[in-house]
């Protein structure tokens, strides 16, 4: 019998993954919460690094479009669209099992399904990170991802005129979406200075030989910027956003390479709406809820993995942005890996030793990258007591500062249940990262990324006992 | 000055370093993590005397229900324990269970617990969300709830107030002896000397009590709770299922569960809870969420729409005869435990420190605490951990 692989998210890792497995001759079940595939790929981290056109806004997307065809009809492909993993469930031993909720987020009554595969390839992506200061919590400031995913999906701006800033690649795709789509952008402040950007860039060019249509493609989006006057600054950032009720204008400043802010040199811009990026987060919830460690880099936590993309936990592997934001085409090469592996193909196999080495390519370009756009260690020097660091339970940084200075809170539990930063809705997504480093040092034991209930569940579903699985291999179409 | 070591900074090593420090003592908390991060940040903080038959452990929680107002009136950080007297309301659904909740409660009342009998209406007046489907009712006036960790780390920070020192992140390995007593503790971090050393480690004071070379049966007992989405609110007292006794009495090593509801000051719901004995193994086991949520929705069938956002486990300190221990080790002279409390140490902490310091002391306790003695057999036995 052959092996079955179970992979979770459809986005250019899974896929990668699954066409990897599938040529290993293993059974797949791909798993994805969205009702299509492509993950965020052709929204938001592919534009950042893949080769595109930014006058078309889906560039990328044949080579998208054939992986995904061969994928979802093979016959050996099990396609589980609208689906959620909830829950992991470690065993003493062997491959963890999934437990997965089938049908749409909001329809009552989803069906609850126990996967038990013999390797499991976690794929689940990233989110937008975004650091918080004062007034980010006003209506009218944007992720810049959300902003991107309405401009490219909805035909939609945010606002008019809007502001862009933050760090990062990915602030030029979204200036570029934006654009597209109608919008006037007053400029694009990357926080980074020059120096830095440009060291980032400039070190081993080497690297660059390989990846040079990904370094094209962020040149023609320059190119864009400038066709349409938008400027370009670096070494600033909104340090505040203000206004009644919603955004009305954003306070600028120029930034020392730490991100402190420069006295004197503030600006006051009305704009209609503020878009904000500050790189993006892994989802790190079902990597820890398999037993994965966790790999701690300058740039923040990641999944562990060895050069064929295992992870530490037993019959697990990783790919995409949960082992290191790389953008689609690593993540996809490191998915393709993952999978033949999963799926029992030959480590030896010439193939494999190709995707290794595009995957470290690839790496490394991304590598330059998190050099060229690091996080200033000296933001917090933005916060206010009164700023909102937890926008669910609305959790001031000065009363978390507080509850950290006590010795008789100060642990990460204490100060977590005490100021309730990170118990609300979104359980930690948004602000654990910035939660957990602004309490780095102070207190112990810190895990954002601790979510034994990956995704809500209502009580009746969980009530309910799973659905037996029908281990025909041949129930494809009933799946559909 | 009398020096005390209180391995432990959990409910109830903070309740026992505010009592000493009060009492005059030296005191110097150690925690191998940090306040409050274990078995009290994974609980519901039940202040119960409903759960409890006639005998010493409803006696203790009888104290403690009377100590923890006075402890809170007047603390800076009353607030941040959440201090809620909204009583408890058990029900049972099946006529078996009616019956063995009438006894029950029957002799509660004997014991001079306030245990009310609630008809139809005074049910659904109380509960309106519960399940019309009850056969029986009972409200306990006198039960309480705090926020763990907010009770635990206001009492610490009396503690301090009052003298104690608290070292965290110091790990116990050993004890220091001179002619047959402790005088020291070898931790991770040097010797710290003391006079006396309290053992209030919760489930790993077993584990602790082996490292200072004495015997003491306290093992580890599983637990789990979900938490729902915040709600507007729908739940107003501490409701449990009768079944609830019987699954805390229980020694059985394999699930019990039994639905416990109740909602927070955030306005999330608390689900509970779980019993299971799996030694640390702390992997949350999807079945068992389930048979919780299962249980929940017997008690409160409009709940099912209702999303569970999160579940946190956690481990009791069990003892085999369900009596907390409280006093002198038979073994080693100056040091003492206070722990074994199961599921019900952030109640039974606020008389737990109270009879430990009169110990200490060589006061007469408010209470018998003969029961609790350290030297009993159930504690002494060949536990499974040693």
């Amino acid at each position: 019998m052959s092996r079955h692989v179970v992979i979770v998210g459809a986005g250019p890792a899974g896929l990668g993954a699954a066409a990897g497995a599938l040529r290993a001759g293993a059974d797949v079940t791909l798993v994805d919460a969205s009702e299509q595939p492509g993950g965020q790929y052709h929204r938001m981290l592919p534009d950042a690094f893949a080769a595109a056109d930014p006058g078309r806004l889906h560039h990328g997307w044949q080579g998208f479009e054939r992986l995904r065809d061969h994928v979802l009809r093979h016959p050996r492909c099990d396609w589980w669209p609208e689906s959620t993993v909830w829950s992991i469930e470690r065993h003493d031993e062997g491959t963890p099992a999934v437990h997965v909720l089938r049908g749409e987020a909001d329809a009552a009554g989803r069906e609850r399904r126990v996967l038990q595969p013999d390797a499991l390839v976690l794929a689940p992506g990233a989110h937008d990170r975004v650091l918080p200061f004062p007034g980010w919590e006003l209506p009218g400031v944007y992720t810049a991802g959300a902003a991107q995913a309405l401009a490219k999906g909805e035909r939609l701006v945010v606002g008019d005129p809007v502001l862009i800033a933050g760090s990062g690649p990915f602030l030029l795709p979204v200036a570029a979406s934006l654009i597209e789509a109608g919008a006037t952008v007053l400029e694009v402040l990357e926080a980074n200075p020059a120096a830095t950007v440009a060291r980032g860039w400039a070190r081993r060019p080497w690297e660059l030989a390989s990846q040079a249509g990904k370094a094209g493609e962020l040149a023609e989006y320059a190119g864009l910027l400038a066709r349409h006057r938008v400027p370009y600054r670096t070494g600033r950032a909104v340090i505040e956003a203000r206004g009644d009720g919603r955004v009305e204008e954003a306070v600028t400043a120029r930034l020392r390479p730490d991100w402190s802010v420069v006295p004197g040199t503030e600006r006051t811009v009305p704009v209609d709406a503020l878009c904000v990026t500050h790189g993006f987060s892994p989802q790190l919830e079902l990597p820890v809820a398999a037993g994965c460690a966790l790999a701690r880099t300058p740039g923040g936590a990641f999944t562990e993995v060895d050069t064929d993309q295992c992870t530490t936990a037993p019959g697990v592997y990783a790919a995409g942005e949960i082992t290191g934001i790389g953008g689609a085409p690593a993540a996809r090469t490191e998915g393709l890996l993952a999978g033949w592996i999963a799926g029992g193909g030959d480590p030896g196999a010439r193939e494999a030793g190709a995707l290794r080495r595009r995957r470290d390519q690839a790496r490394a370009f991304a590598a330059r990258l998190a050099a060229a756009h690091p996080i200033g260690a000296a933001w917090p020097g933005w916060l206010r007591d009164e700023t909102v660091v937890c926008r669910c339970e609305e959790t001031t940084y000065g009363s978390l500062c507080r509850a950290a200075g006590d010795e008789a809170s100060g642990s990460a539990r204490a100060v977590k249940l005490g100021t309730r930063a990170g118990l609300g809705p979104c359980q930690a997504r948004v602000c654990g990262p910035t939660a957990a480093e602004l309490l780095s040092g102070k207190v112990p034991g810190a895990n954002p990324h601790h979510r034994p209930i990956a995704q809500p569940i209502r009580l009746g579903e969980l009530a309910s006992p799973p659905t037996e699985n029908t281990p025909d291999p041949d129930q494809k179409e009933s799946a559909r | 000055m009398t020096r005390i070591v209180v391995l432990g900074a959990g409910m109830v090593g903070a309740a026992c370093a505010r009592e000493l420090a009060l009492a005059g003592f030296a005191v110097t908390v150690v925690d191998r993590s940090g306040p409050a991060a274990g078995t009290t940040a994974h609980g519901e903080g039940n202040v119960l005397v409903s759960d409890k038959g006639p005998g010493p452990e409803l006696e203790l929680a009888k104290l403690s229900r009377e100590l923890w107002p006075a402890i809170l009136d007047g603390d800076p950080n009353a607030d941040a324990a959440e201090w809620d007297p909204k009583g408890g309301i058990v029900v049972a659904t099946t006529a078996e269970g009616a019956g063995a909740l009438t006894e029950f409660a029957e002799g509660q009342r004997k014991a001079g617990v306030t245990a009310e009998e609630m008809d139809v209406a005074a049910l659904a007046a109380a509960e309106p969300h519960l399940t019309r489907d009850v056969a029986k009712a009972v409200r306990y006036p006198e039960d309480a709830q705090v926020q763990p960790t907010g009770a635990a780390t206001a009492l610490l920070a009396a503690a301090v107030r009052a003298g104690a020192e608290l070292r965290t992140g110091c790990e116990a390995l050993g004890a220091v002896r001179r002619g047959g007593r402790i005088t020291g503790v070898r931790t991770s971090a040097g010797t710290i000397e003391g006079d006396a050393v309290v053992n209030a480690a919760g489930p790993w004071s077993g584990e602790v009590a082996k490292r200072l070379g004495v015997r003491l049966d306290v093992r580890p007992r599983r637990g789990e709770v979900l938490v729902t989405a915040p709600m507007p609110p729908t739940v107003f007292h501490k409701v449990y299922d009768a079944d609830y006794v019987g699954a805390v009495g229980s020694a059985a090593e394999d699930l019990q569960a039994s639905a416990v509801v109740e909602a927070t000051r955030g306005g999330t719901i608390l689900l509970g809870s779980s019993r299971r004995r799996v030694g640390f193994d702390d992997r949350l086991r999807p079945e068992v969420l389930s048979v919780i949520a299962a249980k929940a929705l017997r008690l409160f069938p409009m709940l099912a729409g209702v999303p569970v956002i999160r579940a946190y486990g956690g481990f009791r300190p069990f003892v085999p005869d369900h009596l907390p221990v409280i006093g002198a080790d038979p073994g080693l002279d100056g040091l003492w435990h206070a722990t074994g409390h199961e599921g019900a140490g952030i109640g039974l902490s606020a008389g737990t420190a109270a009879v430990l310091r009169d110990l200490m002391l060589g006061r007469e306790p408010a209470i018998d605490a003969d029961p609790f003695r350290a030297d009993r057999p159930a504690v002494q036995s060949e536990g499974e951990n040693l």
